[in-house]
C-alpha cells in the first residue's frame, strides 16, 4: 500500500515540522499568559527553577524587600509569610524555597493598584532559605532568609 | 457554599483584602495512611483577584502553598459599596469565584 505509507510519512514529516516550530517557539501554542506556566513550576534544584525562570538576567540583592517570616517553623507546612517592599514600579513578586522537591511556590503579577503588599503561608520540605525575587521596573531584586522547620510540610 | 472566604478591611488610604480558600493542595507526593497510594495531585494553580472587573493580582501557584491557602493584599484606595472578585482555577480544572462587596 504505497499510497498509506507516503500519506503517513507526509503526515509524520509535518507533524514533526510543527512540534519543532512550538518548540523553538516559532508558532505559539495555544495559551495566553494568563495560563499556568507549568515550566517554572517543575521539579528541580534551586539553580535550575531559577535558570528556567529568570534566564540569564542578573537579580540584584537589596534591602528594599522586606520579609515578615519566622526563623523557625514548628510545622513546615504552614509557615506564614509577608512580603512589603519600598520598591516602585513592582510588577512581579516570586516565592521561591530552596530545598522544596517543585522550588517555586507562587508568582503573583501585581497591579499598579495593589501595594507592594503579599501575605500567604507556605509548606517548606525541611531547613532553608526562601528567597523571594521582586520584578520592579523590569529589574530584578532579591532578597532571601533562613527558616529552621522542626517538622517538614512534605510529609503526610 | 462557596470555597472561598473574603474579608477586607479599610485602613487610611488603602484596602486590606484577605482571602481563605479551602482546598487540600496535594502536591502528589503524599501517601494515604490507608491505602498506602500516593494522593494524586490536586491544588490551585492560578488566582485572580479582580475589584470592579479590573484585574489587580493574577498568580500562578504551585502545591508548595499550604494546604487551605490564605492570602492577603493591600489596595490603594478602595470605597464602600466596590467589588471585590476572586476566583480560582485548580490541575484538575475545577474553577470557584467569590464576590465581596466593601463595608
Amino acid at each position: 500500500m504505497p499510497d498509506t505509507r507516503r500519506a503517513f510519512l507526509k503526515a509524520s514529516v509535518a507533524l514533526s515540522a510543527y512540534s519543532l516550530a512550538t518548540a523553538t517557539g516559532l508558532v505559539a501554542p495555544a495559551t495566553t499568559e494568563a495560563d499556568w506556566i507549568a515550566d517554572f513550576f517543575s521539579p528541580g534544584t534551586l539553580d535550575e527553577t531559577i535558570q528556567k525562570t529568570f534566564h540569564t538576567t542578573k537579580i540584584y540583592n537589596t534591602d528594599k524587600i522586606e520579609l515578615k517570616l519566622p526563623s523557625i517553623a514548628e510545622n513546615g507546612a504552614v509557615v506564614p509569610i509577608t512580603i512589603t517592599s519600598t520598591l516602585d514600579l513592582i510588577e512581579q513578586v516570586f516565592i521561591l524555597v530552596e530545598k522544596n522537591p517543585i522550588p517555586l511556590a507562587a508568582v503573583f503579577d501585581l497591579s499598579p493598584d495593589v501595594e507592594a503588599f503579599v501575605s500567604t503561608r507556605l509548606k517548606i520540605a525541611e531547613t532553608c532559605n526562601v528567597i523571594v525575587v521582586v520584578k520592579a521596573a523590569t529589574q530584578l531584586y532579591k532578597t532571601q532568609q533562613a527558616v529552621k522547620v522542626t517538622i517538614g510540610g512534605c510529609g503526610g | 457554599m462557596s470555597s472561598i472566604k473574603i474579608r477586607t478591611k479599610r485602613l487610611d488610604g488603602k484596602t486590606q483584602i484577605r482571602t481563605l480558600i479551602s482546598h487540600p493542595m496535594e502536591h502528589g507526593r503524599n501517601k494515604d495512611p490507608k491505602t498506602n497510594q500516593l494522593i494524586p495531585a490536586h491544588f490551585i494553580q492560578e488566582l485572580t483577584v479582580k475589584h470592579n472587573d479590573k484585574v489587580l493580582v493574577n498568580s500562578n501557584i504551585g502545591a508548595g502553598v499550604s494546604k487551605d491557602p490564605y492570602f492577603a493584599f493591600m489596595l490603594k484606595g478602595g470605597a464602600v459599596g466596590d467589588k471585590i472578585i476572586i476566583n480560582w482555577r485548580d490541575n484538575l480544572g475545577n474553577t470557584d469565584s467569590e464576590e465581596h462587596i466593601i463595608e
